[in-house]
This record gives C-alpha cells, sequence and structure tokens, in this order.
C-alpha cells in the first residue's frame, strides 16, 4: 500500500518537473511529452538541457581528450623506448621541448602530468560519468529529463570551461602543470622549484576547480533524480546495475570532490599569498624561504581522500555498464542481482577508508599504516564478489559476441589482473618496495585505466544505437577490441617486472642507472605496441563519427532484445524521451530467458503464473 | 598505415554489405564464433605467453634481496604471488571458458539461474579468509620492518634536494648536532644548516653522492628533504622512505652483502644505487646516489679520511668575513651527472 502512496507522489513530481521545464524553454509545449521543439541550432546542440544531448556533448568532449592524453603518452613512450635516438619532427612541432629531436625533461614530465590529469579527471570521469549517467539515468528511470536540466547543462559547460583551462595551460610560455598528475606540494607550490609549478600550475589549479564544479553540479543532479524521478513501479531494487552503479559514483564524488577543492585552494594561498599550509624547512635553488609550520603531508591526505575515491568514481560506472551489456547479451540474468548492488555498496563506503594506502612510506606511523593495509585489502572482497558474480553470469548463458559484449568480456579479464596486482600493492610491506615503481603504473593502468576504457567502450558500442539511431561498424568493433585487448596486456603485463626491479616511475632515462638498464629492449616493445593501440583508436574514432551519419540504420526499437526501459522509447527520442505516457514498470531488469520465453521488458506485468526468484 | 587503415576501413564496410546479402542472421552466427574461437585462443596463448614473459624477465628482477628487511619484503611478496597466482589462473581460464563454451547456438536455451546464496556465501567467505591471512603476515612483518631500530645501529642523516643526495655522519661523539634551515649557507661551508653553537656538530662528517655504511650493522637513516619531496629508495635493500621538507622521516635495516661480494654475483658494474622515488622536478630521473657496503674496518678508514665541515667552515670564516647572501649558482640546477648523459 505505501508502495502505492509513493509512486503517486512522484507521478506528481514528474508532472511538477515538466511544468519547470517548461518555462525554462518558453515555448510553450503543452506537456513534458510533446516533443515538437522548435528550437534554434543553439538551443538543440550547444546550450542543450535535453540529457541526451548533454550525454554526447560530454562524450565526444572526453574522446578529443582521450585523443590529446594518448597522444602525450604516444610521445612520452618514444622517449622511454629510444632514449638515444632524436626524432627531429618532434623539434619541428614542439621546439625547445623537443631541443635536437629529443623530448627535454621539462616537456616529458609535463607530458607525463598531462596525460594523466587528462585521463583520469576529464576523459574517464567527465566523459565516462558525464555521458552514460546523463544518457540513462532519465532513459532507464523512466523520466523525461534530469532533475535539473539546467544545472545539468551547466555541469557540461564547467566541464567545457575547465578543459579550455586546462588546454590553453598547454601553451604558456613556462609550461603546463608538471608535477604529476597528484601534484604534490611543495613541488607544485614552488615556482622556483620547476617551470611547471609557474603560471601553468595555477591554470592547473582553476581548471580543477572548475572541473570539480561541474562534477558537484552532475552528481547532486544524478542522485536526486534517481532517488526522485524513478517511474511508477521502478522502486530502487528494481533498478539495472547501471543506476546503482552511478548512483554510487555521485555519491562518492559529492563527498570526496569538495575535500580535493579545498585541498586545492589551501596551495593556491600557499603559491600565490604567501601561506604556509603545506610549507616548512624550505631552502629552495638557494633562496631560503620564511614559511615555517606546514605540512607537506597534509596536501596528501587531501588529495587522497579524493584521489583514492576518485578511483572508485572511474572504475563503478564501468562495473555498471558492464553488468547491463553482458546480462543482455548473455541472455541470462545478472547472478546475484542483491550482492552486485551490495558490493557497489561495500566498495563505496571502503572507499573512503582507504586513502592513506598511498602514503605507507611517507613517514605514517606503522600502526596508522597497518589499519590501511586492513581497509584497503577488504575492497577485495566485493571486488572478487563482483567478479565471480560476472563469471557466472556467462555460465549457461547464450553468449551473443557484440563488440560491446567482448569489451565486457575484457573488462572483467582486465580487472581480475589489475585487481590481483592491488593486493600486492595494498600490503603496506610489499609497497616498501613496489611503492612508486613501474608495477604501481601497471597496476592502475590495468586495474582503472583499460578496466574503465574497456567499460566505456561497452557502453559506446552498446548504447550507439540508442544515441544516434545507427550501428557502429561491426568489424571495425572487433578489430577494436582483439587489438586493444592484447595490446594492452602487452604494454603492461610486462610492465610489472620493471616494477619488481625496482624501475622508479617517472624516469625519463634509465641509461644511468646500473640497476634499471636492463630492460631496453623491452621498453622499445611497449612503445611499439603503445603506438599500435593508440592507432587503433583513433580508427575506433574514427568509425565513431562515420557511423554518427552512414552508419547501419536502427530498424527496431530494441535492436539487442534487452528489458530496460531505453528501448521502450522511439528510435530518435526527441526531448521527453516517450511521446506517449511514461511507461510504468512491474519488475526487475533481468528476467532473461525466463520460463522459456527469451526476454520480458521491464513494463510487462507479472503473470501470476510465472516463477518467482 | 594511412594506406592500410583505407583497406580495412573497405573490408569492414563490405562485410556489412555482405551482411545485409546473405542474412545478417547467417553473419552474425558467424562472426560469433569467429570471436569465440580467439576467446579460447586469446587464453590459450595469453597463458603462454604469460610463462614466457616470466622466462625472459625473471632473470632480470633483482637479485637476492641485499638486506634482513628485503628477505622478509620478498617472502611476503612470494606468498602474495602464489596465491594471486592460483587465483589468477582459476578466474582468467573460468572467464575465457564460459565465454568459448557458451557461445550462442540456436538450440541452446540460457539457464534462467539469477542468485544462490549458497555459492555467494562460499565467494564472499573464501577471498575473506585468505585476505585475513595476507593481512596477518602483512602486518607480522611490516611491524619488524617499521620498529625501533636495534640500540646499536649506525645512524647516518640522508638529505635530499634538487637534485642530489647529501649525508651526514654523527663522528666520534654519535650524535648528529643540531640544524636549522634558517642557517643554510652554501657559500660557506653549511649546506645543511648546522648550528656551530652546538658541540655535536663539531665532529659531523658531510659527503655527497656517496654514502658509506657497514656490512651486518644496521643502519638507521634519518632523511630530510630541502625543497620539496623526494624519497630514498634503494632497490637492492627493497627499503624506501620519503624524505618530506619539514618533517624527517627514519628507517633501518641491516645490509647483507658488502659492494664487493655483490659485484662478485652480478659483475663489476654492480653498484648499491639510490633513486629519488618521488617526483621531485626535471632532474627527478637522475638524481643518483650511492651506498658502498664495507666492513668495519674500511669504513673506520674511509671516515677518518674525511674531515668535519666545522673546521672548513671555521678555518674558511677566518679569513674571509662572512657572506650573508648565499650563491644560488653553487645550488640549483640538474646535478653534474644528469647533464651530462643529456648532451
Amino acid at each position: 500500500m505505501n508502495h502505492d502512496t509513493n509512486h503517486n507522489v512522484q507521478s506528481e513530481v514528474h508532472v511538477t518537473h515538466d511544468g519547470h521545464h517548461v518555462e525554462h524553454n518558453g515555448n510553450g509545449h503543452g506537456n513534458g511529452h510533446d516533443h515538437h521543439h522548435k528550437e534554434s541550432f543553439i538551443t538543440k546542440y550547444v546550450f542543450s538541457q535535453d540529457h541526451k544531448m548533454i550525454a554526447r556533448q560530454f562524450l565526444i568532449t572526453g574522446m578529443m581528450w582521450a585523443v590529446v592524453g594518448g597522444l602525450f603518452s604516444v610521445l612520452f613512450r618514444l622517449q622511454l623506448g629510444y632514449p638515444e635516438e632524436t626524432f627531429p619532427i618532434l623539434e619541428t612541432f614542439f621546439g625547445d621541448y623537443a631541443k635536437g629531436g629529443q623530448i627535454q625533461p621539462e616537456f616529458y614530465y609535463a607530458l607525463v602530468t598531462m596525460h594523466g590529469t587528462v585521463l583520469v579527471f576529464f576523459v574517464l570521469t567527465g566523459g565516462l560519468s558525464g555521458t552514460f549517467a546523463n544518457l540513462l539515468i532519465p532513459l532507464q528511470l523512466g523520466a523525461r529529463d534530469m532533475a535539473s536540466p539546467f544545472l545539468n547543462m551547466l555541469s557540461y559547460w564547467f566541464f567545457f570551461l575547465a578543459s579550455v583551462i586546462m588546454f590553453s595551460s598547454l601553451f604558456v610560455q613556462t609550461g603546463p602543470a608538471s608535477g604529476g598528475w597528484t601534484s604534490y606540494a611543495p613541488l607544485s607550490a614552488l615556482g622556483q622549484a620547476s617551470e611547471g609549478s609557474k603560471i601553468g600550475m595555477d591554470l592547473w589549479i582553476v581548471s580543477m576547480a572548475m572541473f570539480v564544479v561541474s562534477s558537484l553540479l552532475g552528481g547532486l543532479n544524478y542522485i536526486t533524480t534517481i532517488l526522485n524521478m524513478r517511474t511508477k513501479g521502478m522502486s530502487m531494487t528494481r533498478m539495472p546495475l547501471t543506476m546503482w552503479a552511478i548512483f554510487f559514483t555521485a555519491i562518492l564524488g559529492v563527498l570526496s570532490f569538495p575535500v580535493l577543492l579545498s585541498g586545492f585552494i589551501l596551495l593556491l594561498f600557499d603559491r600565490n599569498l604567501g601561506t604556509s599550509f603545506y610549507l616548512s624547512d624550505i631552502v629552495v635553488n638557494g633562496e631560503i624561504l620564511p614559511n615555517e609550520g606546514g605540512s607537506a603531508i597534509l596536501y596528501q591526505h587531501l588529495f587522497w581522500f579524493l584521489g583514492h575515491p576518485e578511483v572508485y568514481i572511474i572504475i563503478l560506472p564501468a562495473m555498471g555498464l558492464v553488468s547491463e551489456v553482458m546480462s543482455v547479451n548473455a541472455r541470462k540474468p545478472i547472478f546475484g542481482y542483491m550482492a552486485m548492488v551490495g558490493s557497489l555498496f561495500a566498495i563505496t563506503i571502503l572507499a573512503f577508508l582507504v586513502w592513506a594506502h598511498h602514503m605507507f612510506v611517507t613517514g605514517l606511523n606503522p600502526f596508522l599504516g597497518a589499519v590501511f593495509v586492513l581497509l584497503t585489502l577488504l575492497i577485495a572482497i566485493p571486488s572478487a564478489i563482483k567478479v565471480f558474480n560476472w563469471i557466472t553470469t556467462l555460465w549457461r548463458g547464450n553468449l551473443r559476441f557484440t563488440p560491446g559484449m567482448l569489451f565486457a568480456i575484457g573488462f572483467v579479464s582486465m580487472f581480475i589482473s589489475g585487481g590481483l596486482t592491488g593486493i600486492f600493492l595494498g600490503n603496506s610491506t610489499i609497497d616498501i618496495h613496489l611503492h612508486d615503481t613501474k608495477f604501481v603504473v601497471a597496476h592502475f593502468h590495468i586495474v582503472m585505466g583499460v578496466s574503465a576504457f574497456f567499460g566505456m567502450f561497452a557502453g559506446v558500442y552498446h548504447w550507439f544505437p540508442k544515441m544516434y539511431g545507427r550501428f557502429l561498424n561491426n568489424t571495425l568493433g572487433y578489430i577494436h577490441f582483439w587489438v586493444t585487448l592484447i595490446g594492452a596486456y602487452l604494454i603492461f603485463w610486462p610492465m610489472h617486472y620493471e616494477g619488481l626491479a625496482g624501475v622508479p616511475r617517472r624516469y625519463l632515462d634509465l641509461r644511468l642507472w646500473t640497476s634499471f638498464n636492463q630492460f631496453t629492449d623491452l621498453n622499445k616493445m611497449i612503445t611499439v605496441v603503445s603506438i599500435i593501440v593508440f592507432a587503433v583508436q583513433l580508427m575506433f574514432l574514427f568509425n565513431f563519427f562515420y557511423s554518427i551519419f552512414k552508419g547501419r540504420k536502427v530498424r527496431s526499437t530494441n535492436p539487442w532484445g534487452s528489458n530496460t526501459l531505453e528501448w521502450s522509447t522511439p528510435i530518435n527520442p526527441g526531448h521527453g524521451n516517450w511521446p506517449g505516457d511514461i511507461p510504468e514498470v512491474h519488475r526487475w531488469a533481468y528476467d532473461y530467458s525466463k520460463d522459456g520465453r527469451d526476454h520480458i521488458p521491464q513494463t510487462e506485468p507479472v503473470n501470476p503464473a510465472e516463477t518467482k526468484h | 598505415m594511412l594506406l592500410g587503415f583505407v583497406i580495412v576501413f573497405q573490408i569492414a564496410k563490405a562485410s556489412e554489405y555482405v551482411a545485409i546479402l546473405r542474412g545478417e542472421e547467417k553473419t552474425r552466427n558467424e562472426s560469433n564464433r569467429i570471436n569465440a574461437f580467439l576467446l579460447l585462443a586469446f587464453l590459450i596463448l595469453g597463458l603462454i605467453g604469460v610463462w614466457y614473459c616470466n622466462e625472459r624477465l625473471k632473470g632480470k628482477i633483482l637479485g637476492e634481496a641485499a638486506s634482513d628487511h628485503g628477505e622478509r619484503i620478498d617472502s611476503m611478496l612470494y606468498i602474495t604471488i602464489a596465491v594471486t597466482g592460483v587465483v589468477f589462473l582459476i578466474t582468467q581460464i573460468l572467464l575465457f571458458w564460459f565465454s568459448y563454451k557458451y557461445q550462442a547456438r540456436e538450440e541452446r536455451k540460457a539457464y534462467f539461474f539469477p542468485h544462490d546464496n549458497r555459492l555467494e556465501i562460499i565467494w564472499t567467505v573464501i577471498p575473506a579468509i585468505v585476505l585475513t591471512v595476507l593481512v596477518g603476515f602483512g602486518l607480522y612483518y611490516w611491524f619488524q620492518i617499521t620498529g625501533e631500530a636495534p640500540r646499536n645501529a649506525m645512524v647516518v642523516e640522508v638529505t635530499g634536494k634538487q637534485f642530489n643526495w647529501e649525508f651526514r655522519y654523527p663522528g666520534k661523539d654519535g650524535v648528529l648536532g643540531k640544524k636549522y634551515f634558517k642557517k643554510v649557507d652554501e657559500a660557506n661551508n653549511n649546506p645543511l644548516g648546522q648550528i656551530w653553537e652546538d658541540p655535536a656538530n663539531h665532529d659531523d662528517i658531510y659527503t655527497t653522492l656517496e654514502m658509506h655504511a657497514v656490512v651486518n650493522k644496521p643502519l638507521k637513516l634519518v632523511i630530510n628533504a630541502k625543497d620539496v619531496i623526494h624519497d630514498v629508495g634503494l632497490a637492492h635493500f627493497r627499503m624506501k622512505m620519503d624524505a618530506v621538507p619539514g618533517i624527517p622521516t627514519t628507517m633501518w635495516f641491516t645490509p647483507k652483502f658488502t659492494t664487493r661480494q655483490m659485484r662478485e654475483k652480478y659483475g663489476p658494474d654492480f653498484n648499491y644505487e639510490i633513486s629519488c622515488d618521488q617526483m621531485c622536478g626535471k632532474g627527478h630521473f637522475s638524481m643518483r646516489g650511492v651506498i658502498v657496503v664495507e666492513s668495519q674496518a674500511e669504513y673506520n678508514v674511509w671516515l677518518a679520511s674525511k674531515k668535519p665541515k666545522y673546521l672548513e667552515a671555521m678555518a674558511a670564516q677566518g679569513s674571509i668575513t662572512p657572506a650573508a647572501v648565499p650563491a644560488k649558482d653553487s645550488i640549483g640546477g640538474v646535478s653534474a651527472t644528469g647533464t651530462s648523459m643529456r648532451n
């Protein structure tokens, strides 16, 4: 009974929302489901308040950044693979940054820093969450749009502003920030210590602040929409796992990004206003600084309080997308739905309690270190549950290997490989040796870089028909998948061995060292493979943009035979998503192959004769 | 490359037309079979690749740990490799084998299997037990490694700065004299900011680039940084600790082999290298130091050959009036080794 009243309240919310919506657009369409707006180019494609358009904006902006970030990695890989070679073409393009055709140390560090910043924040946070939260929340929950389409639009435009500022920092005379994506103080606080810590660093901080604003606007909107705007019958436990994943992601972001912002503001103060939050006892470049009493470690606490949840902000949406894509293409319910939700929840809670595992060798109190070891390794339990549940989802399925499905399987493989090396690093004893080595680079690239990309690709291939009414080319999709999967393992698997040998991260030339110079051939191989993998991503981009205009057309509303609501909309849904009433939901999203039926959409009422589960 | 791409694209496009001609159903079944086969092939070739990679590279990771703590870290590492290796094999094999085995077939119906509490409890409890064991071992070693240094440990102070290492030995009295960063004065023989009024400073020995230690004697490092965060990375000893400006840190271990013994084992080029493991600026990759591990007798001879900084400073002050301005050129820039390699 209570349930019913709830739903009625929710329907009222829809109405109010639609009312607001009309006010915003001011073009007097009578109700929410009438989508014959008279939209100008500006309101439709630029300052759009339609969640689907905003999703596309996030996706395409993210892709642009992915090209930039990927290109940077190819450049610094050239240096790592071929430290003795010269590439005159680099000097043509980058001038003194690549004097004599060799990447200079400052340039190298700027490339590394920007590669990390761009991919972690702009691609895998903005691009991934921004795209799929915006696209899927209203469509899968049965809402006409986000709770606040206007804030949603602002969220994109703050992201855009952050992008513009970050991009412009690439062109200042002293170069962009170059202290690593973590920008540890005091290096990031002192212009005297590094060229990249001059104006480039201020721009980096301001850009990141704008990015935080964008994330918060987006996140609050996602949470509000998920809690309040589910259609009638869509109880929380009937939501597809994508929704749960995005919900927890948004909570993580809303609670942890402000801490990062505070850390950045203190850094800005230390840089420009003479405060000493992070500075004490410093003699830099022969100059004795007056600052006393600050703590360089404080910055790390503030940074990692977001920095660690950030990796879950990246991976949770990917997990959600993979769960959905895998279930649909296995023609089987996701195994252990409640365990999947529970493990997402456990990961979310633990994500806040493990940040200091990045700081085992900072002089942290060993007892505190021990607490963080325990909490960190606890995360392996929900992660293991998820992996076993995915594998069991495949068991006795009837698997269709669409490119999206392949990427979902690849995701699980990558997540296993990268997750297991996390058990090495989360154990402080081993971390003493492996901390800040190539082992860490290999670990996090596999577990959150490649995995998250795989989740994102699974999502793009799967929902492209919903976004553009056309399919991506399958053959190119298969090539994309296989080259990326094999390439990613070739790049990152052997890199663990470099880490075991103690090779530090962020070393651009190992020839100085007798302990680390034994990997010349390996580094060449990695460089060659990363160029190939990068080229294949460009091919994917081509497939993407080509297919928007020329791809095979979608001819049925539900091409994958999926249960979720987004496939009950027209092939090219307008603003408002459903031309008629919003559909009502009667069941969970995973009734595949039940009672001899291939799939039973969420909108279908439960037949009393059906099997219970 | 562009040409290759055009060709690939034409084939991809053509296959789409072929699909329409032959019927999408048929093409889908075919590509499903191909991909299922590839997944199985990937599993098998991948596992062979893992083995091959290990064969190629296992000789290139560091040899035996050269410190007592290093041994503990290595045993923890091997325990973890064994445990995670088993999990890796099981999960990857199941993942790809199921993918291959349950590829779509006309006659097959997927099995509706939404949950099974028994299974879920099993794979919650087993990882929990395994992790408890790993945490238990890990913390047991961790507290041994991070515990108090033995009383007989020799103490050396290490200071990181852009982009090299400075070392200070306490001298005969066994005590490092007090210092204050505002006393740093490179031009007047006081690179560490020692307070000359403190008599404990009068016999402290200062060196740079190369540090000396005694084999089989616990070595405690007191670690500082002058400008930004650095990190004393000692790969052969498996030890590492950040150098943080304003917050001294410590670590200790006992070197097991002299440099000479290691050279006999690993060749004449061997050195115990100190690598900076925390991003510290443009010369980070070249911030190299060396630890010479030797016998007590050799160490004593070496130490006796060094004159305390205090004496140099006083001698210099006797002839010249103290200069107030620190000389900038002597401190900045990439270390000599770094620049020579780059150019």
